[in-house]
């Protein structure tokens, strides 16, 4: 286990700098001559004045020395934005109750839905609840967050009055309005990973259910409600954990750029789409290492639940 | 009797092994597969109902010519309309514009800001989005199956640097990798391209898929390199090359067929997201996405610019997808028991 977990995040780390390079590089790349100077100084700025701050950031200096002190700036949470001119870190920090809220609420919501709709499915297989299961899988599958959203925005929203238009409201400050705020962007969020995560478990438990341990627990009288949940669903959720790990990192680490923009939530991907906006580097380099990180850790998690569930595996 | 066995069993110097009339005719993989999908209504209607929408943007210049009598970029604020006699401009005062006349040859759809027909721009974004997935399509399989191939032919170095490559790729979050490079490509250029357009998007696309497929391709190879049938080939002298592409690719093939419906659906989808954010296609190109983008700039007021757009995508990708998933169906041959 320690060995596991110490190459684990050896690993991680090494995957962190490679991403943080590589999107260095990408907006050295984006920017004309790989400068920002012309950008921060504007459009009405002399030659002079853009030398000077190049000068000032650093622009001038090899590229390596710019990355190592970025890098530096980064983890010393003194990075400043260029162009904006706020700390990245603060502004991460108060973005990111944001989208903790939307993908906590959102994960448990398509995590409860998805098994039950997924079992439901794979039990009643072939029959018209597996048929209409299906169709709906589908058009979850299909809807696009930003459309979906906007359907939510304008009937729910602005014709039927039920719920607020957009915003955020912090849990601290009113929990009830919180909650009230955040039905649409959980409902939008969700709905892809319903019908992702349905068929997964659909086509996992009916692959179980073919299993010699299953044929073993009915043979020995277990009740078909406990074969169910204690030796088909604990295996058959295995992928679905697994994709569930993976992408929770992802909205964590400001991936539900869409829901959070349709819906008006500042928080972490709102962030980051801004940042590419703005070509500002070192906001995006911030969370996408914050995303990265998320990633990584989140998948050694996914492995260690494996092997508590599966008790055929054995981490090395 | 025994002269009646012996009948049987004397073979028939003129037929070849397997071509006696009595024995039932050898049946392929695909046959069979046609055979279930034949049956499957559902997935039918879908795959039809694609390929009217298809035809149907094909004809956008046909419809903008021919009926509706204005190009994709023509229009006005100003412009006018008359149905039963009544003239009326097709925004009004305070600049919403109408919403659908059902008036085949007037603003069927209705307008947008711009005064511009939603009908044809529907049409010809139809065409712009379409063309991005299957952009993106070709490039996402072409590029996933040969790295994914040859990773999991040769193992080694060259499956080390693709796999960790293809995580990192993994590890940005794609939207918004995709909205990096199509910003970086329409301020800067990158290589050979110096402005987004269909092709260059369907390129980003396409390159933000690419993960997605050579992982279970590599997967798929690996379990097939140790096969025998890879050996008998070996055995018989043949190189590498003649290995993955006569040996090993024809038994990807059902993985091929299943993945590119899957990533034709989510291209699109893509695409559209792209377009809403702002960082797809430029203006005044028309894709659904951008009609989508305009349409909720005027909130609640021109619902029909979202709503209209919304459902065709909808629509499109869901008939993909229920297509893929039947075309899924139909090649696994435990199918049967799962149904």
């Amino acid at each position: 286990m320690a060995r596991f977990l110490a190459r684990r995040l050896l690993l991680a780390g090494l995957m962190l700098v490679v991403i943080s390079i590589a999107t260095f590089l990408l907006f050295v790349v984006a920017l004309p001559g790989g400068n920002p100077a012309p950008l921060i100084a504007g459009r009405l700025a002399t030659p002079a004045e853009v030398h000077l701050i190049s000068v000032r950031y650093g622009f001038d200096k090899p590229l390596w020395i710019q990355y190592i002190k970025t890098m530096a700036n980064i983890f010393n949470g003194s990075a400043y934005s260029y162009n904006q001119g706020f700390n990245v870190l603060t502004e991460i920090k108060d973005g990111f109750p944001v989208t903790l809220s939307l993908a906590l609420g959102a994960g448990f919501f398509w995590m409860l839905s998805s098994i039950a709709l997924g079992t439901i499915a794979a039990v009643r297989s072939g029959k018209y609840q597996d048929r209409v299961l299906t169709v709906l899988a589908m058009v979850g599958v299909s809807m696009p967050p930003f459309f979906f959203g906007s359907l939510v925005i304008y009937f729910l929203g602005y014709k039927a009055g039920i719920l607020p238009l957009q915003g955020y409201v912090s849990l601290v400050s009113n929990p009830a309005q919180w909650f009230w705020h955040l039905i649409g962007p959980w409902l939008t969020l969700s709905i892809l990973f319903i019908g992702f995560y349905s068929r997964v478990l659909r086509s996992s438990i009916l692959n179980a259910m073919s299993e010699d341990y299953v044929r073993t627990a009915r043979a020995k009288g277990l009740s078909e409600r406990r074969v169910l949940v204690k030796h088909i669903l604990r295996l058959s959720l295995l992928p679905v954990i697994s994709l569930f790990g993976l992408d929770m990192a992802q909205v964590i680490g400001g991936g539900a750029i869409l829901t959070e923009s349709v819906f008006g939530l500042h928080g972490v991907g709102y962030l980051a789409y801004e940042a590419v906006g703005n070509f500002d580097t070192v906001t995006l380099l911030e969370i996408v290492m914050l995303t990265a990180l998320a990633v990584v850790l989140m998948s050694a998690l996914i492995d260690i639940m494996y092997a508590v569930l599966d008790p055929r595996i054995r981490l090395t | 009797m025994t002269t009646a066995i012996g009948s049987e069993i004397t073979f028939d110097d003129q037929s070849v092994p397997g071509g006696d009339e009595s024995l039932p005719p050898g049946v392929s993989v695909y046959a069979l597969a046609w055979r279930r999908l034949r049956r499957n209504w559902v997935a039918l209607f879908f795959g039809g109902l694609f390929l009217v929408i298809v035809v149907m943007c094909l004809l956008a210049p046909v419809y903008s010519a021919d009926i509706a009598h204005m190009n994709q970029t023509a229009g006005s604020p100003t412009s006018t309309i008359t149905i039963g006699g009544k003239q009326t401009f097709v925004t009004s005062a305070v600049g919403v514009p109408i919403g659908p006349t059902w008036h085949l040859g007037q603003y069927f759809l209705g307008a947008d800001e711009l005064g511009r027909n939603l009908a044809v721009r529907l049409l010809y974004g139809g065409r712009n989005s379409l063309a991005v997935g299957g952009i993106a399509m070709v490039l996402t399989m072409f590029f996933g199956v040969l790295l994914g191939v040859m990773a999991g032919f040769f193992r080694g170095a060259a499956d080390t640097i693709v796999t960790r490559v293809m995580d990192l790729i993994w590890a940005f979050p794609a939207i918004l990798l995709g909205i990096t490079l199509n910003i970086t490509i329409n301020i800067n250029g990158l290589g050979p391209f110096h402005h987004t357009t269909v092709v260059t998007t369907g390129i980003v696309v396409g390159f933000l898929f690419i993960p997605y497929v050579v992982r279970p391709i590599r997967a798929q190879v690996l379990t097939m390199r140790s096969r025998e049938f890879v050996d008998a080939a070996r055995q018989q002298g043949l190189g590498s090359v003649r290995i993955m592409l006569g040996e090993i690719l024809p038994n990807l093939s059902s993985e091929i067929l299943v993945f590119i419906p899957l990533i034709f659906a989510n291209a699109i989808i893509t695409e559209a997201a792209l377009d809403y954010l702002g960082a797809g296609l430029q203006p005044p190109t028309p894709s659904w996405g951008s009609i989508i983008q305009e349409g909720l700039q005027q909130f609640p007021a021109a619902f029909h610019l979202v709503l209209i757009p919304g459902i065709m995508l909808v629509l499109t990708v869901m008939s993909v997808n229920i297509f893929g998933d039947g075309v899924r169906d139909a090649l696994d041959p435990r199918a049967k028991v799962r149904t």
